[in-house]
């Protein structure tokens, strides 16, 4: 296995062909969909910028910056840092549940100074860059076999387990989906996966058990919505008629009513898409699930483009979380799935989830400015 | 190199399989959101817009202004005052337990108001709001205002709520408006009536004339948020404020009469215009502040009012039943009048008792009244008389007199709670008795006793058509009624009855009036001692003494008089009148409860009464009127 620079590895890019490299449709894109953000935010403050659509806008040009940075930064980095990064989210995520426990109830911010971190967040991007490394140094043969699969499902399992204590179940969720995404193009055997869905099942008394009381009734709710329309169920109740009494072209810019008048929850966060498409209508929302299509497609791409398999699996783990994420909310939101608590990427209000996807997204376009690196297959 | 290539091409096309595995799974996941926009924005958009409408606009009905009363001359009985009530809407429910906790703490609620509260949040539709409490003071809808933040769905609300400047005086006559029950709803849909705020008649005019008082409902269409504010009005369609009353109470008669009635302890006092049926007065005491129930009356204040032996939320002039006595013996002198059986000549003698069979059934007068005709028997009220004349007429036709002259039925006032009090017959007996009528019941009822009985209002009633000269007049509380102010004005004065004439014989009449002229105008009259002393005022009248409890011989050698007796037990005192006595205008009835004798008694009062009505003369004069609507 050699390693160091080979003999017919391409010339070294400079900056400006890396800055051609960057993805920049894949960018306006982006900026399309956090501009359909800006709109529905605004039109959940009742037409007024304040407090969440001009925040938003602001937020979202510095997350661009840190988008374009991170994108510049070899993936060489990425691959020596997987490690740390992941070691001090775990950290960090044990030090939230620790004092959650301590502050008696959910707790899902550490505030250091200034700065208030969510650790799932972080942990979320550093399950995929832990894992995309780790399959980065394993031969093919080797991916395909038990034993090797057992060190990165204890990654996503310690993450997962301290997410759901929090308690998050979203984002548990989404680290375990997004995780077993990875899992199955890095190569685990087709058999693993349906032991483990069967284990699942198995398992699921078990983490019924486990389960808050409030998201026990949330489950309950989705699986029966007029169970309680009055309780649980009537968030999803109202998101349903608001969407629904949107029809095919909306009730147009500034007119929804459900979410104006407060009949929607959490319009400005979770329940954004509900507020857009109440006001724009199916034309609106194909719009917009065309434009995350168009994301998916182009981190597909990136991913499939990319010389080294460190690149690829990072692609496409950040490419699967942006669509987990969309697709659970999205289907939460209109009564496919239990209330989760899932904000949708770029549209909804609020900073870590923002950065986060955006820093995600600096990795997505910065393989695509370095794949043609080469990268060492480090053990 | 080559190794490391061949290596990497493998894993990349493992890789590739897999991620187009996954993408696919993607594009199904996709696939079946936008499916699942279809099912909610095409296929069932219809459904969910009406519910997003639902949701959003709610229709409020403006409650009408309820129509004003006034007496006639002009004076409110009852007015609408500005009201501040606490209101409070939840969307089904929602919150109720925070909300009704935080308006205790600002309140001070209570449980059982808490309770209602609940209740009434959880069933209320479409953020329908409730009324929490009224008449709020200015300190409590500043409290509110200050914690409004931490009360969604609660606001001050100006309302009207009723107010009756003249208290006790016309409580039974104006009566009062409460809540709307569910026996008010039956045969009347009008969606107004729904409201929380909304007030219907429960007493006297209030309810008689409930559905002209109460006016028509406005509504506004309004959009509502989640928490039942009012975001913004839509739309606006104004209602109709309810009709005003104009009464054919004369308020200085009516307080005139109470203060006259006041001096005993309990009765009634009737007066009517004898040609229109007007009522001027109709008192009955003690009586009850019906602003309590505008409030809302509290547990121990019903309480009060329901066990006070003088029973003072009952009206005693239309439903207050007593045997008429010798105001009664009208009634039988004309029965046998008209049956011929005997004439204004016909003179009968009176030895102090009649007797039938074994029974002696006595006059008042121990000595007897010797020989006496008609007119003179009731100017000197004897009793052996009218048994006489009784037996001759018979219980049928003295029963067919009194009907004709009122007794027995209702009248057409249309109060609620008027009792028809009882007439007796032969077939009442044989149903409610179950005995066969007698000798004995004929004679008890030529006297107005036994089981005859009577309201101060059939009493004021006869007296009237005696005095009119035999027309059927009805008594009448309403002079006008009209929505807008400036056209409530009184109909012009009237000189001729237009009720429909009983048929009787002027001279049959003439004779009973002149019997009850000399009761007070003659020196062998019953009541002489209460003549009028100017000569334009003289009047006709007859005095009565209804037994209550029966004392007997050895009673009366113990030395138990009427005015030993406990109250309860002592006789009723009854006086009937009209006046003036050659061209009558006023009939007037009274009745003091146990006041023991009809001519010491109800007496003067009646005299008083009727020489007030007649020196202000309300039926012919609306000058008065004109003076206070102008203002």
């Amino acid at each position: 296995m050699g390693s160091g620079p080979s003999l017919d590895a391409p010339a070294p890019v400079g900056f400006a062909e890396k800055i051609w490299r960057i993805n920049w449709g894949l960018v306006l894109v982006l900026t399309a969909i956090a501009g359909v953000g800006v709109l529905a935010l605004y039109s959940a403050a009742g037409g007024r910028f304040e407090p969440w659509a001009a925040r938003h806008a602001v937020r979202y040009g510095s997350a661009l910056m840190l988008m374009l940075v991170v994108a510049l930064v070899h993936p060489k980095v990425w691959l020596a840092l997987a490690w740390p990064i992941y070691i001090v989210s775990v950290l960090l995520l044990v030090a939230v549940d620790v004092i959650g426990k301590i502050g008696m109830g959910a707790q899902r911010w550490l505030v250091l100074g200034p700065i208030q971190i969510q650790p799932s967040e972080i942990a979320k991007v550093a399950v995929i860059l832990v894992i995309a490394r780790y399959y980065h140094g394993l031969r093919r043969e080797q991916a395909g076999q038990f034993l090797y699969t057992l060190p990165p499902l204890a990654m996503i399992l310690v993450v997962v387990g301290l997410v759901m204590v929090q308690p998050d179940l979203g984002t548990a969720m989404m680290v375990l989906m997004g995780g077993g995404a990875l899992l199955f193009v890095a190569g685990v055997r087709i058999w693993m996966f349906l032991a483990a869905g069967v284990g699942a099942v198995a398992c699921l008394p078990i983490a019924w058990s486990l389960m808050h009381d409030y998201q026990k009734r949330r489950v309950l709710t989705f699986l029966d919505p007029d169970r309680d329309p009055l309780g649980a169920g009537y968030h999803i109740t109202q998101s349903k008629i608001a969407t629904g009494s949107g029809g095919m072209f909306g009730k147009g810019f500034l007119k929804g009513t459900q979410s104006s008048l407060n009949f929607l929850p959490e319009k400005q966060t979770d329940f954004i898409f509900t507020t857009f498409v109440e006001e724009w209508g199916m034309a609106g929302a194909l719009v917009l699930l065309g434009l995350f299509a168009l994301v998916v497609v182009w981190g597909f791409s990136i991913a499939f483009r990319s010389q080294h398999h460190f690149g690829r699996l990072l692609a496409l783990g950040v490419t699967a979380m942006l669509f987990l994420y969309m697709f659970i909310n999205t289907a939460m939101v209109m009564g496919m799935l239990p209330v989760v608590g899932v904000p949708l990427p770029l549209v909804s209000n609020g900073g870590t989830a923002l950065l986060s996807v955006m820093f995600a997204c600096g990795l997505l376009i910065g393989v695509n400015v370095y794949r043609d690196a080469q990268l060492p297959r480090t053990r | 190199m080559k190794h490391f290539r061949k290596g990497d091409g493998e894993r990349s096309g493992l890789f590739t399989r897999r991620a187009l595995l996954l993408g696919g799974a993607q594009a199904v996941l996709l696939t079946a959101l936008a499916g699942r926009l279809y099912q909610l924005q095409v296929v069932e958009t219809d459904r969910f817009s009406s519910l997003a409408e639902e949701n959003r606009v709610s229709m409020r009905l403006l409650p009408p202004s309820r129509g004003l009363i006034f007496d006639r001359g002009g004076v409110p009985l009852a007015v609408n005052r500005n009201n501040f009530r606490a209101m409070a809407a939840s969307d089904r429910g929602r919150g109720a337990d925070v909300l009704v906790e935080r308006l205790d703490q600002i309140l001070n609620l209570g449980d059982t108001e808490k309770v209602r509260l609940l209740r009434e949040l959880r069933r209320s539709r479409n953020a329908q709001p409730i009324v929490v409490r009224e008449n709020l003071g200015w300190e409590e809808v500043a409290r509110l205002e200050f914690n409004a933040p931490d009360l969604p769905g609660v606001f001050i609300d100006l309302g009207q709520s009723r107010d009756y400047p003249e208290g006790d005086l016309m409580s039974h006559i104006v009566g009062y408006t409460g809540r709307v029950a569910d026996e008010d709803l039956a045969g009347r849909d009008d969606p107004v009536l729904q409201l929380a705020t909304m007030r219907f008649g429960k007493k006297g005019v209030e309810r008689s004339l409930e559905d002209d008082l109460r006016g028509r409902a406005g509504a506004v269409q309004v959009e509502v948020n989640a928490v039942g504010r009012v975001v913004r009005e839509l739309d606006r369609t104004e209602g109709q404020p309810g009709a005003n009353a104009l009464l054919t109470i004369d308020l200085d008669i009516q307080r005139f009469a109470a203060e006259k009635i006041k001096e005993h302890q309990s009765g009634s006092v009737v007066v009517l215009d004898v040609i229109t049926g007007d009522v001027i007065a109709m008192v009955s005491t003690p009586g009850f502040d019906p602003s309590t129930f505008a409030r809302g009356i509290t547990q121990a204040e019903w309480r009060d009012l329901l066990d006070d032996p003088q029973r003072p939320l009952h009206n005693k002039a239309i439903a207050g039943v007593y045997p008429p006595g010798s105001t009664y013996k009208m009634v039988t002198a004309l029965a046998a009048l008209e049956a011929k059986v005997i004439d204004p000549w016909t003179r009968l003698p009176c030895l102090g008792f009649l007797e039938l069979g074994k029974i002696k059934f006595h006059c008042w007068l121990k000595g007897g009244h010797g020989s006496t005709n008609v007119s003179e028997a009731i100017a000197m009220s004897c009793d052996c008389y009218f048994y006489e004349v009784a037996r001759r007429a018979g219980v049928d036709r003295v029963s067919d007199m009194a009907q004709r002259l009122g007794f027995g039925k209702l009248s057409e006032l249309g109060l609620p709670g008027e009792s028809a009090a009882n007439q007796p017959t032969r077939t009442w007996k044989q149903e409610k008795i179950g005995k066969a009528w007698q000798h004995g019941d004929t004679f008890n009822l030529g006297i107005g006793q036994g089981y005859m009985t009577a309201t101060p209002l059939q009493l004021a009633i006869m007296t009237a058509r005696l005095a009119n000269g035999g027309y059927e007049v009805q008594p009448n509380l309403l002079l006008a009624k009209a929505t807008p102010r400036e056209e409530l004005v009184p109909p012009a004065p009237r000189t001729r009855p237009t009720a429909p004439s009983l048929r009787l014989n002027p001279q049959h009449l003439a004779v009973i009036r002149q019997g009850m002229s000399d009761v007070v105008n003659t020196s062998h009259g019953t009541a002489n001692a209460l003549r009028a002393k100017q000569p334009e005022f003289t009047y006709a009248g007859k005095t009565g003494t209804a037994q209550v409890k029966r004392i007997t011989e050895r009673e009366r050698e113990m030395g138990i008089t009427q005015a030993s007796l406990p109250w309860h037990l002592r006789h009723h005192a009854l006086f009937v009148c009209y006046g003036p006595v050659d061209n009558p205008r006023y009939a007037c009835a009274v009745i003091v409860e146990h006041g023991q004798a009809g001519g010491a008694t109800a007496g003067p009062i009646g005299r008083d009464v009727l020489i007030e009505t007649m020196k202000r003369d309300p039926s012919r004069r609306t000058d008065r009127f004109r003076k206070m609507a102008s203002r």
